[in-house]
């Protein structure tokens, strides 16, 4: 087991999330400009979203089959970041159409690329958040999720990877506003409050499974973290015209990302007890830790199953999943501060 | 239990029932799905106190301490079993009618999609065109049997009828649900078996001393209701070495890095002995028993002559740990046999030792790198004829006549003797030994209730990922050669908007090398 940090390394890592934290805060500018003066989002009087597939797949089967593709996921007539791109070049019918609206007045030039420098700057600070970490992990020898220092950092890198990927592929480039912000937010107070120095593990934390199931409660982390961000919007949007997508669009994307992080998140609890079971001697022993992300696996499980009943749609469900957040929260932050347990690596300086 | 395909049961008050009547309606309460997502939530919310009050299961000392820092609270909290949560009966009985809710929910639904997974889909509805997905276009040799083979190609369960094709796939989204949910069952039986038939203990082992998995040979010891005593597994080993190692400098200085306990085991009476490294994380395991390491601390060896010249105690004291960053440790050693006054010793042990600037002595690192030990001796009646239990680690100095005090004096180092003052006698540090502490669990349920939990994992990926849905084709004869192909869609499940696409691309494999025709997959809206 390595013992000496390289403080080289762990000084870069320690710039790099300076630099991390940055890079995300100006991403976040770039995003509210696009989001404020950019081409507007277009929206119905009942909060749906114009659809435009019927007149674009009028085309010809085939056509209407690729260009639904491309949005693999995203309904047809969800469609708005893609038509910034695509606007006037006559090919799609429908986007004539949306520019109708009394919000459809031409954005000013600088507003139009915004929205494009946004996504470059937070791809940028994606790519110093990922150097941070695996500097870190260079440094000392081992995972670099061993503190909770460490794996704030992870987290965020984590929610920031589910948003970028999600946009790359669906018209969701207004949540980058408020998913930086949370990233940024989560860097700071991860540096202000629990920041320690780059250092080895107790024997406990030395073991394959941190790979595991550390890793797993991260990704499902960072992608309920983007689920909550679409939650607080959908709930502080009104029903009526306003710069935010639909309520229905915000819902979908919060669903998605749930029904994908909800099994990595049962993967990660049942991994963890995998673990305990190696290294306290039973697999499930109600430790704080255990109650509380067994709550949030059911508050979870509460909203997957409130969405499919009927009468707890939309609003309803929404409440439940951010109660969920609530408890997701408080599982990775409060219970290594106010409750003790075995979680070792949760001493907060 | 779930999905959106759930019949929900009417829960209308029975009007005017006898006994079974009421006894039906509560039955059908009990299992419904509002039910069952309700119990789920007071299950979750039983269990917040579990992590806000110490346990008693989990750490016992820490109960004591609120006993003593706020007794008549604790009382009260007491009394609702607050400090044993996990086991306490308004726990239980969440988790029994969870249970009851889950089981009478799942076993119908089972049946029901057995006999499901039977019928063919249903005949094509009349008007194709109100389907949320509906195309058409003009082919001159698709048939009623082409079709539907491109469908079963597809993956589609099909039955054709005169003119029209009925096709249905994602039967696995209910296979999983209730896969996931029998999972569920079948893990809170495992744990529940496991309990029963389980037994925990602990020992402390210092080194050069053995083991045999007996009953008697435990510290502590928690059996299931259903274990009988001689059913343990009969293994046994010994503890030649323990090594602990320490970052030696830097801020982190004193942190553990590594600890590795080398037992000699035996894995039945008659064995050939095998060398194991017990390590955290990597538990010894004998037939399904497994010994793990959780703690260690140091066990000073001392011999002791008494006032006549006679040996009186020699061997190791397992101190306890009064200090986790300097293992400075307090142990006790009682000489009831020392004559002609019994002698009890108090110790404090430094494994690091320095002296301090005000003339004490202190440890500073965790690792016996100087290791030495402050004697406090007493003489007179040691009280254990009293018949009053008496815990190993404290001495009662009611009856005792102090004849070593003082933390200044300079601290034994091995090998050194301290002669007591009046002849009573002398206490040498022959040498330093360490011991760990152990856990050893048999636990059967362990590998049944990983095996449900993997399923339910599996049956809740399936019916989170696949999506029910059904496609209907019509082919309608028109004027000479060129027939109407009329395709409708619909998936009955929530969440339906990838569905457009795959509809397209089935529009597109049923029109086949005719492809590239005007066709309109009107309508292509979303379904919800
Ligand atoms: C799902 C919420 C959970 C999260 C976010 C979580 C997170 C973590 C983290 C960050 C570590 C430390 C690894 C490190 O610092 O490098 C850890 C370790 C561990 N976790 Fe969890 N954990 C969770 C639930 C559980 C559960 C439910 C169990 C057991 C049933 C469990 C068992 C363990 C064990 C045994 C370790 C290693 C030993 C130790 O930290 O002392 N975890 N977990």
């Amino acid at each position: 087991m390595p013992t000496d940090v390289n403080s080289g390394l762990a000084t870069l890592s320690d710039q790099l999330i300076l630099a991390t934290v940055l890079l995300y805060v100006f991403a976040m500018i770039a995003y509210a400009l696009d989001l404020g003066f950019g081409r507007a989002r277009k929206v119905t009087a009942a909060g749906e979203p114009v659809a435009v597939g019927a007149a674009t797949a009028a085309v010809t089967a085939k056509a209407g089959a690729v260009q639904t593709l491309d949005r693999p996921g995203g309904a047809p007539g969800t469609g708005e970041d893609a038509g910034s791109e695509r606007a006037g070049d006559g090919t799609l019918p429908g986007e004539g159409a949306r520019d109708a609206g009394p919000a459809a007045a031409a954005p000013p030039a600088w507003a139009a690329r915004a929205g494009t420098v946004a996504v470059a700057l937070s791809w940028l600070g994606w790519a110093a958040n990922l150097g941070a970490i695996i500097t870190r992990g260079a440094a000392v020898g081992r995972w670099p999720w061993g503190n909770m220092y460490e794996f704030v950092v992870a987290i965020c890198f984590a929610a920031m990877t589910a948003f970028l990927v999600m946009q790359a592929r669906q018209p969701v480039r207004f949540l980058g506003a408020f998913v930086s912000v949370a990233a940024a937010l989560g860097l700071g107070f991860a540096v202000r409050y629990l920041h320690v120095q780059a250092g080895p593990v107790v024997p406990a934390l030395n073991s394959y499974w941190i790979a595991i199931h550390v890793t797993a409660a991260i990704c499902a982390s960072g992608l309920f973290i983007v689920a909550g961000v679409s939650g607080v919007l959908f709930l502080s949007r009104g029903d009526g015209p306003s710069r935010l997508p639909g309520r229905a669009e915000l819902e979908q994307v919060a669903h998605r990302a749930i029904v994908i992080a909800f099994p990595i998140w049962t993967f990660a609890v049942i991994a963890g007890a995998l673990w305990a079971d190696k290294a306290w001697g039973r697999y499930w022993g109600w430790d704080p830790k255990e109650v509380w992300s067994f709550i949030a696996w059911i508050a979870y499980a509460a909203y997957l199953h409130a969405r499919a009943t009927a009468g707890w749609r939309g609003r309803a469900a929404m409440i439940v999943q951010l109660v969920a957040f609530g408890c997701l929260l408080f599982n990775l932050v409060g219970v290594n501060i106010f409750l003790s347990g075995l979680h070792s690596y949760a001493q907060v300086p | 239990m779930t999905t959106t395909e759930e019949i929900q049961t009417d829960l209308g008050r029975p009007a005017g029932l006898g006994p079974l009547g009421w006894l039906r309606w509560a039955w059908r309460l009990l299992t419904s799905m509002r039910t069952a997502l309700i119990l789920l939530f007071l299950f979750a919310l039983a269990s917040v106190p579990g992590s806000i009050y110490p346990q008693r299961s989990i750490s016992p000392d820490r109960v004591a301490k609120y006993f003593k820092d706020s007794p008549g609270l604790a009382a009260w909290l007491d009394r609702l079993w607050l400090f044993d949560v996990f086991t306490s009966p308004w726990f239980a009985a969440t988790y029994l009618l969870l249970f009851i809710s889950l089981a009478g929910c799942v076993i119908p639904r089972a049946a029901a999609h057995l006999r499901e997974l039977r019928r063919k889909p249903p005949a094509a509805p009349r008007n194709l065109s109100r389907l949320p997905q509906h195309a058409s276009f003009a082919s001159s040799e698709a048939t009623v049997e082409s079709l539907a083979a491109l469908l079963r190609k597809k993956r589609f369960r099909t039955v054709t009828g005169p003119g029209w094709v009925a096709a249905e796939k994602g039967y696995l989204r209910e296979t999983g649900n209730l896969l996931f949910h029998v999972a569920l069952l079948a893990l809170l039986l495992a744990v529940g078996a496991g309990g029963l038939y389980g037994y925990r203990g602990n020992v402390l082992l210092v080194e050069g001393n053995g083991f045999a998995n007996t009953v008697a040979a435990y510290d502590r010891y928690i059996p299931g209701q259903r274990v009988s005593s001689d059913s343990l597994e009969p293994f046994s080993f010994t503890l030649s070495d323990f090594q602990a190692t320490y970052v030696a400098s830097g801020d982190r200085r004193g942190q553990p890095l590594d600890f590795s306990a080398r037992l000699r085991v035996t894995d039945r009476p008659g064995a050939r002995e095998r060398p194991y490294d017990l390590r955290v994380n990597e538990p010894l395991e004998v037939n399904g028993t497994q010994t793990y390491l959780l703690g260690h601390g140091y066990a000073p060896t001392f011999k002791i002559l008494d006032g006549k010249g006679q040996v009186a105690f020699e061997g190791p004291v397992p101190c306890l740990t009064a200090d986790q960053t300097t293992y400075m440790s307090e142990c006790v050693i009682k000489v009831p046999d020392a004559q002609p006054d019994q002698l009890g010793f108090l110790v404090r042990f430094l494994p690091t030792t320095v002296p301090a600037q005000d003339g004490s002595y202190v440890s500073i690192f965790p690792g016996a790198a100087n290791p030495t030990a402050q004697v406090f001796a007493f003489s007179g009646d040691l009280g254990m004829n009293s018949g009053e239990p008496q815990s190993v680690y404290q001495l009662d100095t009611k009856k005792l006549k102090p004849l070593v005090m003082g933390f200044k004096t300079k601290p034994l180092a091995v090998g050194e003797t301290l002669p007591l003052p009046g002849g009573a006698g002398s206490i040498q540090l022959t040498g330093v030994r360490e011991w760990i502490s152990l856990q050893i669990a048999y636990d059967p349920g362990r590998v049944p209730a990983l095996v449900a939990a993997a399923l339910a994992v599996l049956g809740l990926v399936l019916s989170l990922t696949v999506r029910r849905r059904r496609v209907w084709v019509r082919v309608t004869d028109g004027d000479g050669e060129a027939r109407t192909v009329d395709v409708g869609g619909l998936t009955r499940t929530e969440g339906g908007a990838g569905f457009a696409e795959e509809f397209s691309q089935i529009v597109t494999a049923l029109q086949g090398p005719e492809a590239g025709r005007p066709a309109s997959p009107q309508g292509v809206k979303d379904a919800h």
